[in-house]
């Protein structure tokens, strides 16, 4: 079921705003990552902007959702859509990787407003989730837990070990994301090319299911899938529930989608201007 | 002005130069090979190369099957994966069995390219030294880097290489040669004696020529080896001087102000002072501001060596 038209268009528009801001904060940082920030703004957009339960202005509410990024390289997203929800000014995004910041190359739950879970060694930031999630069962809370993890980082053992523990316990007020993006950081050969390398995971979906999870499946960027994905996985009952979102890394810069020398390169002035033209002609026109 | 050459380059380059000489090496990739370099062995050799995917557990286990069937594997990820992440498995599967498996550490102290605290690794040293049957080495610049891979490749059993980012001063002619185990001295003097190692060894030799400019004569030995330790070289620096201040990009508990204070405590004691991370992890920031808060640069270490002077003079 598409969502309405107005929120629709409102969510897009931010996309395109979070987008900009990771671009700019890395140019200026001189460094941090690109692709797989670009390629989870629509999860975290619609994460922050119509799913969770939180409160900008009281970050450590008890009853507040939780929402980890495991793949924790890709903060820089996290924190543009942070600033735009109210979390912190807009400005401090761009003291990303600056000394004593509070946006840190990796997310620090001891320094940002909004972080659930330090996170940056992958698969590391699967198992406080299912934690949170058991601890909200064992003291009666309602609040319901999200791990996005990268396709790449489920490479981890350490995310089956939680796969497994999770089904066993039936964890329903636990929400698995994968950013199935094909895509890592210097990942496999793609047809025996050395110069083309890509995350060759396959059957995702199907593992998951194999380990007693619900799967949804959706396209990570279109908002009318998405949206309707989250709900469906917080009505499961009695196991666990994995969204395979599929994306595209790099996503909404041409020259940076699919290409795995994006994961972690600084875009040069040029680049970046380019890249801003292209996601300002992305930008959704209004109805009427 | 000395070169700067990046260690990692220097590593890649050196793997590959390997792959010709050493049929039997092979290069594991924690999904790293951009960032460590391991991709010139990737593009160049792709025989001798295979990436092991974002699973360092299973990768240092590979590689301790693959040694106990005559391959010479050296694994390249970052120090903190290296040092932490695949811990029991280096240990029940690599140095108890005494297996011929390298590891090479990349991104290792502070200066991490602005990744933040859980990149920086400022306890491989005291993690991997306390391993038995482990060989720890951290080389001072690319000269020493190139020499120790070569070294390390031909020693039977497990051994741990640190090395760092950036490019870092060349302090050593191309006729160096390393050797497990010796320090070895850079600059003569009277008043103290400093030890350093890694690519921290370069800083110290900066601090000299601070010190000296405030008549102050440090003798500075590099110490390549932190396991074995050699027991007879750092007490003989020590009692050149009488007094010793340790340096390095690495916590103070553990590290080489550890294994310093090991052998002087029993062979040799004399008053030391331990410089380094004070026992804290890091963050996010470029190099000279990293260094600045952290303490690290030339000018801290010259602080510490006179810090050590007013106490014992
Ligand atoms: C334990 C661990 N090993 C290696 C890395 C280095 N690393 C950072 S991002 C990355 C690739 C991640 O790929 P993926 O999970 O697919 O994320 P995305 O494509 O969304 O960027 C790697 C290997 C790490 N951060 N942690
Ligand atoms: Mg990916």
């Amino acid at each position: 079921m598409p969502i309405d038209p107005v929120m629709k268009r409102d969510l897009q528009a931010k996309a395109v705003q979070v987008r900009k801001l990771i671009l700019q904060a890395v140019h200026t940082a001189g460094a941090g990552h690109v692709g797989g920030p670009l390629s989870m703004v629509e999860i975290a957009v619609a994460m922050y902007f119509k799913i969770l339960r939180i409160d900008p202005k009281n970050s450590q509410w008890p009853d507040r959702d939780r929402y980890v990024l495991s793949k924790g390289h890709s903060c820089i997203a996290l924190y543009a859509t942070l600033a735009l929800r109210g979390f912190f000014p807009v400005e401090e995004v761009f003291t990303y990787d600056a000394m004593n910041s509070r946006m840190q190359g990796h997310p620090d739950m001891t320094k940002t407003p909004g972080i659930d879970m330090s996170s940056g060694s992958l698969g590391t930031g699967a198992s406080p989730p299912l934690g949170m999630a058991l601890a909200a069962k064992r003291l009666g809370k309602d609040f319901h837990t999200w791990v996005h993890l990268g396709d790449g980082e489920i490479q981890e053992g350490q995310v089956w070990e939680m796969a497994f523990v999770a089904s066993q316990y039936q964890v329903d007020n636990l929400t698995a994301i994968v950013d199935y993006n094909r895509v890592q950081q210097f990942g496999f050969p793609k047809d025996g090319n050395v110069r083309r390398r890509v995350n060759p995971l396959v059957q995702v979906p199907e593992k998951w299911r194999a380990f007693g999870w619900h799967v949804i499946e959706c396209d990570g960027h279109d908002f009318d899938a998405l949206i309707p994905a989250c709900e469906e996985a917080k009505t499961i009952k009695g196991r666990p529930a994995c969204i395979v979102a599929h994306t595209v890394k790099g996503k909404g810069v041409s020259f940076m989608e699919g290409d795995y020398n994006w994961h972690a390169k600084v875009p040069s002035p040029e680049e970046l201007a380019k890249a801003l033209v292209e996601l300002d002609a992305a930008l959704p026109v209004a109805a009427g | 002005m000395a070169k700067l050459i990046e260690m990692r380059a220097t590593w890649g380059e050196t793997m590959l130069e390997l792959t010709k000489t050493h049929p039997n090496v092979m290069v594991l990739d924690g999904d790293l090979g951009n960032s460590t370099m391991a991709q010139i062995v990737a593009y160049n050799a792709p025989d001798f190369y295979m990436n092991m995917g974002i699973a360092e557990q299973n990768m240092m286990g590979v590689a301790a099957g693959m040694a106990s069937v005559g391959l010479i594997p050296w694994l390249s990820s970052f120090a903190c994966f290296l040092a932490n992440r695949d811990l029991d498995q280096l240990r029940v599967t690599v140095t108890q069995p005494k297996l011929n498996v390298k590891l090479a550490g990349h991104y290792s102290g502070i200066l991490t390219g602005k990744t933040g605290k859980t990149h920086i690794d400022v306890e491989d040293i005291a993690i991997l030294r306390a391993l038995p049957h482990m060989t720890v080495v951290a080389p001072a610049d690319s000269v020493e880097c190139r020499q120790a891979i070569l070294v390390l490749t031909d020693m039977p059993g497990p051994a741990y290489l640190r090395i760092t980012r950036d490019a870092t001063p060349v302090i050593f002619g191309e006729d160096y040669r390393f050797a497990i185990g010796p320090v070895v001295p850079i600059r003569e003097g009277k008043d103290l004696t400093i030890f350093g190692t890694g690519v921290q060894t370069t800083r110290a030799l900066e601090a000299c020529d601070l010190l000296a400019s405030e008549g102050i004569s440090a003798h500075l030995v590099h110490v390549p080896t932190l396991k074995p330790i050699d027991v007879n070289g750092i007490v003989a620096a020590a009692r050149k001087t009488g007094r010793v201040l340790t340096t390095e990009d690495h916590n103070i508990i553990g590290g080489l102000g550890g294994a310093v204070a090991e052998v002087l405590g029993q062979h040799h004691p004399v008053p030391m002072k331990i410089h380094g991370l004070q026992d804290c992890y890091g963050e996010s920031g470029p190099n000279d501001a990293m260094l600045e808060k952290y303490g690290l640069t030339p000018k801290h270490i010259a602080a510490a060596a006179k810090d050590l002077l007013s106490r014992t003079r």
